[in-house]
């Protein structure tokens, strides 16, 4: 039917799920349509245009077969079998609009109206409501039932039913803050049940009762939907075809009438969305069905937490200051720019040319990422650029670099739909990675094994149909120990893949490495006393990954941001290459990053050591690459990374820092020394949407442009290059790329960019990894996987097949080093730190929205064990200390955690956990080690002295001077 | 930048890298040093080992006249 072109919009609903199989040809009302053996006849229709009538099914769900309304008839079967439900057969004979079907539809639907309040009009789904457009496909014009006035045929929609209040009627529930649930519209077509358990895997929905009682129900009786086990994805809201479930934003705004494909900002899986507005006014974001990260699904935060791009602390003006005691001047973006560009050039006059630098943002596009190193490299004429990704994921970097060639992760997302054994090591996917979360569950629950490696007992260590196979709660800073006696028991008990090895690695080396971990002080038993990890346990999790089928390995914070970050690292890809699982689906090394672009931000040079692709700033002919596209001289050593800088400052040779879209006084660690970094710089440019806590030290804020507001791309995790959209005009004036380029210009450099899509060809010019792509093929395809280049045209989803970047795969030992950060007898607990679902790093999105109703507050979990012996009671105010400072929060009390550890989250600014982490780092990338610090807890009676004092300065410091004064 | 975080840094690299096997080890530490520490930082690792390099790993001291 190839010459059959109908203008449909390609993200219709087709029924049913696309599946895989030998062709089968079938006629639909006389068309002859061949689609894969399995598919339903529902989905064959609708291959051909013909959108059979349907209410109970969808296209990301099971059929499910309740609504009746898609029957068709079929020649040679009795009855009239619903479609949604019926496979096709080769030579089968439909037919969709035959008068008995006709009829059977419109009794349906004529059922279905008569229990339904006809308030079309006022309706917040009119227009959007697929119970209307049914009504109009069958041609439903009147209905014949109608309710007698005693009432004795009852409905769900009246609140009165004569002068009796109706039983069957149930208030609305607006509890959760983004959408409704008014059970007098619900058709109990069951499709948000099935979205919260197949999509989203939380289990959190239910049909209580029975034919005409049946109602939907979140959690028990008690409970409405922000006390259940929600966690607001809106998977139900997007399923559901009526008004039932709605997004309170299309309520209040009306349905909307455009819309346009980007990329979600916040977390690295990198979902795409439909971003639906009216006019420049945005209504509600929508997973994109065609997004290849994400296919159709996202979380609480990118399908809701938009609301900061409208918030009223956001700063639309420039603003500058003599000193910090000061308060905001506003001025004008030329003003603004000749105060920076005088005060930079002044230092670097005064203090030399290296006493300045610039931080990139994991949050902001690569192209605006690529011009802030350009700037320091070219404009600046020094190496002093680096990234949040150096407090994350630096560790990625370096260790898969020294072991495989390449810090890439191995595979993408679609991969965890071949896994067999799933090892989960220090990440918690259902709070920081929701998306990849859901489609790993969905995995797990078709029979996947689950192994986790966490202090914590994360949810994926138990939850709704899902079980860990084994749950290794390691003692915080002990991950070398445990992945050394997981290699140690492969190796031992010769487990190994020996043809992968011989083929893929280096036999000789691996040999030298084979006596390496093969020495008893690596086995379970004897590591067992220092990781706390059973050795049962150990060896039998080993056992899995080696011989369960194809083993992933996915990790995340908890492995990188440690003394020995990047040992870990090396050790997890010693793992997986000596098991075999590398180069297909269904295996490899996955970290996951935190931010959206912290791929990006690491592959656009960020790093002082490194050009863009990862070359080493003392090669030559990189240098000479870059020098005569930009023409001006690079300097061939590396520059400061972000403790660095403020170590140089505090020692008096580095003053200015031009800090795009990132937080660095709440997110690195050691607050008091951040803070006297700072606080001894002479010029500190924040860029950003809010006056964040950095901007406590600033003297220049440079308002930034939301993701909305932009064109560019985001790098997900999975190496993707996801488009983002300027979906509305900068509400600040400027997206963040053209602020750069004015910093830049006024610094007397020639940069003359009209789009980002200039930018991106010339980082295709520059970087061998990037070198097919541009803005054109990304409208074309929708997102592509780099390396994209003429060796791999259409991307790379999979690393690493027929061999390793670096040739051979390189076995490392890996031997386990304690931190100095030691529990004794002042500190004697060990604390680490995380996140949670609903906000975001370091907040300044999410808790300005509604979702700070799941998390106001940072707390400290600790064992009911460890706060009984201190006489702490559940939300008790506690005093959390450790050799660098104190703060003041509430304690819960859970056995998430086992005795000895505590854990808390630093998304809000008045915690400020990070004046408890101290500046111990990674020993070969300095990523701080965040997830160990020894601490002492006790009881208090609120905020401490220094959080007092923390609070009056940044209210001091955020004073803006009004026209008047 | 505080003497001993300079030191600690610099012990850490000399710890992960005598681990390892081969005869090289010091020169692997200059090597990491040479590439990812900027040249002020390994200036003052220089100055300070001529002071007083007592609390510096052996192979740190190996490795300095080669950064
Ligand atoms: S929002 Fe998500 S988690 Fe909550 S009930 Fe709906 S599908 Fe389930
Ligand atoms: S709430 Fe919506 S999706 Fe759920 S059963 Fe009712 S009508 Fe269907
Ligand atoms: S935060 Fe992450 S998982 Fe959630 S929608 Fe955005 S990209 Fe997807
Ligand atoms: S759509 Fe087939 S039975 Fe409901």
């Amino acid at each position: 039917m190839k010459d059959f072109i109908i203008p449909w919009d390609d993200d219709r609903d087709m029924g049913t799920k696309a599946v895989q199989g030998a062709p089968v040809t079938l006629t639909v009302d006389g068309f002859e349509v061949t689609v894969p053996e399995g598919t339903s006849v529902m989905r064959a229709a609708s291959e051909i245009g013909m959108q059979i009538p349907k209410l109970c099914a969808s296209d990301n769900l099971e059929a499910f077969g309740s609504c009746r309304l898609c029957v068709v008839e079929i020649e040679g079967r009795r009855g009239t079998p619903a479609s949604c439900t019926t496979p096709v057969a080769e030579g089968m004979v439909v037919r969709t609009q035959s008068s008995k079907v006709k009829k059977i539809r419109k009794g349906v639907m004529e059922l279905y109206i008569s229990d339904h309040p006809l308030d079309c009009l006022t309706c917040a789904a009119n227009g959007d409501c697929e119970l209307q457009d049914m009504a109009g496909a069958v041609g439903l014009r009147d209905v014949r039932y109608e309710a007698p006035e005693d009432g004795s045929l009852i409905n769900h929609f009246e609140q009165r039913q004569g002068d009796q209040p109706n039983p069957e009627w149930i208030a609305k529930d607006d509890s959760n803050p983004y959408f409704t649930y008014d059970p007098s519209k619900c058709i109990v077509c069951n499709r948000c049940v099935r979205a919260c358990e197949e999509v989203q895997g939380t289990f959190a929905l239910t049909i209580e009762g029975r034919g005409f009682d049946s109602r939907v129900s979140a959690g028990g009786p008690a409970n409405d939907f922000l006390t259940s086990d929600c966690v607001s994805c809106g998977a139900c809201v997007q399923a559901c075809p009526t008004a039932t479930l709605q997004e309170k934003s299309v309520i209040e705004l009306g349905t909307p009438e455009r819309s346009v494909v980007t990329t979600c900002a916040y977390c690295g899986v990198g979902c795409s969305f439909k971003a639906e507005l009216n006019g420049d006014e945005l209504v509600r974001m929508t997973p994109y069905k065609h997004g290849e990260a994400n296919r159709g699904h996202s979380c609480v935060k990118g399908r809701f937490a938009w609301g900061y791009a409208n918030h009223q602390d956001r700063i639309m003006n420039p603003m500058i200051r003599d000193s910090i005691d000061e308060p905001w001047k506003e001025v004008s973006w030329d003003e603004a720019m000749t105060f920076t560009a005088n005060r930079m050039r002044g230092l670097q006059e005064k203090y030399g040319r290296k006493s300045i630098g610039v931080i990139t943002s994991s949050r902001c596009t690569n192209e605006e990422t690529y011009l802030v190193q350009k700037l320091a490299r070219g404009v600046f004429m020094n190496n002093n650029t680096d990234t949040c990704a150096r407090v994350c994921h630096s560790p990625t970097g370096y260790g898969l670099g020294q072991t495989f060639g390449t810090s890439a992760g191995t595979q993408n997302f679609d991969s965890v739909e071949h896994v067999d054994v799933a090892v989960i090591i220090g990440a918690n996917p259902t709070d920081a990675h929701p998306v990849f979360a859901s489609r790993l569950k969905k995995r797990v629950r078709a029979g996947a094994k689950l192994i986790v490696v966490d202090p914590r007992k994360t949810d994926v260590v138990r939850s709704a149909h899902i079980e860990a196979a084994h749950h290794l709660p390691l003692r915080p800073g002990t991950n070398v120990a445990v992945v050394t006696a997981l290699a140690h028991v492969i190796v031992t008990e010769k487990i190994y893949d020996e043809d992968f090895i011989r083929e893929r690695c280096d036999w000789d080396e691996f040999q030298d490495y084979a006596a390496f971990v093969s020495d008893p002080r690596h086995s379970p038993e004897m590591t067992e006393v220092l990781t706390g990890v059973p050795a049962e346990e150990l060896r039998k999790a080993a056992r899995l990954y080696a011989q369960g089928g194809n083993g992933a390995i996915y990790y995340g914070l908890g492995v990188t941001e440690h003394s020995q970050g990047s040992t870990t690292v090396m050790g997890i890809a010693n793992l997986a290459m000596m098991t075999g699982n590398i180069g297909r689906e269904g295996v490899g090394v996955n970290p996951l990053r935190g931010q959206n672009n912290v791929q990006g931000s690491c592959d656009m040079g960020s790093f002082p050591h490194e050009l863009p692709g990862y070359r080493h700033v003392k090669g030559d002919e990189v240098r000479a690459l870059f020098e005569s596209k930009w023409n001006v001289k690079i300097d061939p050593e590396p520059g400061l990374r972000i403790p660095n800088m403020l170590d140089a400052a505090v020692s008096g040779s580095f003053k200015g820092l031009y800090c795009q879209g990132e937080d660095i006084l709440q997110s690195d660690p050691d607050t008091h020394h951040v803070q006297a970094g700072l606080a001894a710089m002479e010029c500190v440019i924040v860029h950003d949407l809010f006056l964040n806590e950095t901007a406590n030290y600033a003297h220049v804020f440079l308002p930034g442009s939301t993701f909305l507001e932009k064109d560019g791309t985001f790098t997900n995790a999975e190496r993707r290059i996801n488009r983002v959209r300027e979906v509305m005009k900068p509400k600040n004036g400027y997206a963040d790329w053209e602020v750069t380029q004015l910093l830049a210009q006024a610094m007397g450099a020639d940069w003359n960019y009209s789009h980002p899509s200039e930018i991106m060809d010339e980082i295709a010019e520059t970087t061998p990894g990037f070198a097919n792509v541009n803005y054109e093929m990304l409208d074309a395809r929708g997102s592509v996987q780099w390396p994209c280049n003429d060796a791999a045209p259409d991307g790379s989803p999979i690393m690493h097949i027929d061999g390793f970047v670096r040739g051979k795969g390189r076995f490392i030992n890996t031997e386990y080093v304690a931190t100095d950060e030691r529990t004794g007898p002042r500190f004697p607990l060990l604390l680490t730190t995380g996140r949670i679902l609903s906000q975001y790093n370091v907040g300044a999105q999410t808790r300005r929205t509604e979702n700070s109703i799941w998390h106001s507050e940072d707390v400290l979990e600790i064992h009911p064990h460890d706060a009984e012996v201190r006489g702490i009671k559940e939300g008790d105010w506690i005093k959390l200390a450790s050799r660098a400072g104190e703060t003041a929060l509430r304690a819960t009390l859970t056995d998430k955690v086992v005795p000895g550890v505590v854990y808390t989250t630093f998304h809000h600014p008045d915690t400020q956990a990070n004046v408890i982490t101290t500046d111990f780092s990674d020993w070969a990338t300095n990523c701080p080690e965040y997830k160990v610090t020894a601490v002492q807890v006790g009881l208090s009676n609120g905020p401490t002295e220094w959080q007092r004092e923390y609070n009056e300065q940044a209210a001091r410091s955020r004073r803006i001077q009004t026209a008047a004064e | 930048m505080p003497h001993e975080k300079l030191t600690r840094m610099a012990n850490q690299i000399a710890t992960f890298f005598a681990t390892q096997p081969g005869t090289d080890q010091a020169e692997r530490v200059a090597m990491h040093l040479n590439d990812f520490w900027g040249p002020e930082m390994r200036a003052e690792l220089k100055a300070q080992a001529a002071e007083d390099d007592s609390d510096l790993s052996p192979l740190v001291k190996e490795a300095i006249p080669l950064i």
